[in-house]
């Protein structure tokens, strides 16, 4: 045998290792659809953008839409939480970000942002918590005015998702 | 299996079928004839009393699977429909229930069974980890099965441990929306996680198949953790253990029976008998109580490690508070087997149990104050049995003298009481 392996390769040996070839690659070939068939479908895939009309939510008064199956926070913000959340330095924050980078330039009033805190996925209470913002009763984060994380295990800001003003009184998100 | 085949063929049909399929002999080598330690004490009854309730946990199942919609929304209906409507449907589906319960508390004693007596030891290295692998095919089961009700607690239970796979760098938030099937969890998450839950028991059942093989390679460990020597350490299985096993089976069925009769929902969740809304979280959301050590393990991390985030290393603790018992053989390294004969060793492990009970206790209450502190001793604790005790106790304890043989360790123990 030993001799044997220090022979050149022939052409028998080339075909055992090409027939492999082709055969790993059409096992590849089946299972991808296999496994594929479990990330997000053409109709889950379909809904990913909303419009909004903003014109029923009165200062101070925030609302939960749905969207690609997360819930969203529209919040009317007052003056006073603004203010707020400008007036902190950015070195407070675990994950910085100033408060018109979380905002659109005009429309600073509005806060858009995806409701799952960041750690695992629970919906934080609004206007609660140390920082006046939103605080997540599963596993105590702490949120502010801009929807920043403060204190607790959430490593980032709630997400504020791409959304754009069609007019002064309705958003697109997504 | 490995002792001599003792069965011999007596009618015609068992000599023809003997030569073809010895499937007869296989059945009678491992539970008739099969020599076991004759010292054998009431925690090796759990085994036995695993396999019933997996039994009983696969017949209600397919049971329930003929009357159950595994809708988004229809589910929660469907679970009521059940308990309502379904001819004996209330006691089927609170056998289903509470026979989660029982079958993890009884797992749990059959662990920290091999914990005290050493069994992970080798030879029974490869029959312990199997046996890590159906704790963690149970776990994902479980975990699968409370989310099919569709309550509050089940749906976002789906949404927070999905989530744990969003903490991997890179790859994880892509994984999490593989795992969901959705960007949120939703009706596909709820399909796919019936599917898996019908799925996964027959895999526990497989794996279940190979652990008694590697049971039976090297048999039994026993109390005093010395190997049988002669025939005269042994009884056969049948009868003196599947009648010891049967006693321990009915004691163990009363509890069991009083909380599918009289207190089905005593150990569920009163926001499970909300129907699934993803816009609120339940103020307070906890996990079964089975898996309560664990939870409590993951909040404790809740600073970050360097690099790694206090979100990814909590995930990694907890997870690794499993992945650590695959490595347990190796780690103590004790060449005394059983805790019996371990003076030092004995204490370490009470506190262990204690403490695994304190994290039961601490993963429900809120993650705030004192509880922040004792989680991260207790979880502290947790890993230093594991990774300091177990490896260093050994260099400074003294063994007590082993016996001889089992036999002479019974012998020895019914001559005290004789004394006495």
């Amino acid at each position: 045998m030993a001799t044997q392996s220090e022979k050149e390769p022939n052409r028998r040996d080339f075909l055992y290792v090409a027939t492999g070839a082709v055969g790993a690659v059409g096992a590849a070939a089946v299972a991808w659809p296999l496994i594929d068939q479990m990330n997000p479908d053409a109709s889950v895939l379909a809904l990913a953008s909303i419009e909004f009309d903003l014109s029923s939510v009165g200062v101070g008064q925030s609302v939960t839409i749905k969207w690609r199956g997360f819930p969203v926070f529209v919040r009317h913000r007052t003056e006073a939480e603004i203010e707020e959340a400008r007036a902190v330095p950015l070195d407070a924050l675990k994950d910085p970000e100033t408060d018109a980078q979380r905002v659109k330039e005009g429309h600073e009033e509005w806060l858009i942002m995806i409701a799952n805190c960041t750690h695992l996925g629970c919906v934080p209470v609004g206007e609660s918590g140390e920082y006046d913002g939103w605080f997540c009763p599963c596993h105590g984060s702490h949120y502010d005015t801009a929807g920043r994380i403060r204190k607790g295990p959430a490593p980032k800001n709630l997400v504020v998702p791409d959304y754009e003003f069609l007019s002064d009184t309705v958003v697109k998100i997504g | 299996m490995s002792h001599k085949s003792t069965y011999e063929p007596k009618t015609g049909f068992e000599k023809w079928m003997d030569e073809r399929l010895p499937i007869i002999r296989l059945g009678y080598d491992s539970f008739v004839d099969f020599p076991s330690p004759k010292n054998l004490n009431y925690f090796w009854t759990f085994g036995g009393i695993l396999a019933i309730f997996l039994v009983i946990q696969i017949v209600t199942g397919v049971i329930l699977a003929m009357h159950y919609t595994p809708h988004a929304d229809l589910a929660f209906n469907s679970v009521e429909h059940i308990r309502r409507d379904v001819n004996w449907g209330r006691i089927i589906q609170a056998a289903h229930a509470n026979g989660a319960s029982f079958f993890f508390l009884a797992v749990y004693i059959h662990i920290f069974r091999g914990l005290y007596y050493g069994s992970y030891k080798a030879p029974r290295e490869v029959l312990w980890i199997l046996g890590v692998v159906i704790f963690l095919l149970m776990m994902a089961t479980a975990f699968m099965g409370y989310v099919l009700p569709w309550g509050q607690m089940s749906f976002w239970a789906a949404t927070v441990i999905t989530n744990f796979f969003s903490a991997i760098p890179l790859v994880g938030e892509g994984l999490m929306v593989f795992l969901r099937g959705a960007f949120a969890v939703d009706n596909a998450t709820l399909n796919r996680f019936f599917s898996l839950h019908y799925l996964l028991p027959f895999m526990i059942a497989g794996v279940v198949g190979l652990h008694i093989w590697a049971l039976h390679v090297p048999g039994n460990n026993n109390p005093t953790g010395v190997e049988v020597k002669t025939k005269a350490d042994t009884v056969p299985f049948h009868p003196y253990l599947t009648m010891k096993d049967l006693f321990a089976i009915v004691v163990f069925m009363i509890p069991f029976a009083w909380f599918v009769f009289f207190a089905p929902d005593i150990l569920g969740h009163p926001d499970n008998y909300i129907p699934a809304d993803p816009q609120v979280t339940p103020p307070h959301i906890v996990p079964e109580w089975y898996f309560l050590p664990f939870y409590a393990i993951l909040r404790a991390i809740d600073f970050n490690i360097g690099p790694i985030d206090s979100k990814l290393g909590g995930v990694i603790a907890m997870f690794g508070s499993i992945a650590i018992w695959f490595i347990v053989p190796w780690l103590d390294r004790s060449k005394v087997r059983s805790g019996a004969f371990r003076p030092m060793f004995k204490w370490f492990y009470w506190i262990w149990i204690v403490n695994f009970i304190g994290l039961t206790y601490l993963g429900a209450q809120p993650a705030e104050g004192v509880y922040v502190i004792l989680s991260k001793t207790a979880t502290f604790y947790y890993f230093a049995y594991f990774l300091i005790i177990l490896p260093f106790l050994p260099r400074i304890e003294t063994t007590l003298p082993l016996p001889a043989s089992i036999s002479e360790s019974v012998l020895a123990k019914h001559k005290t009481e004789a004394a006495e």
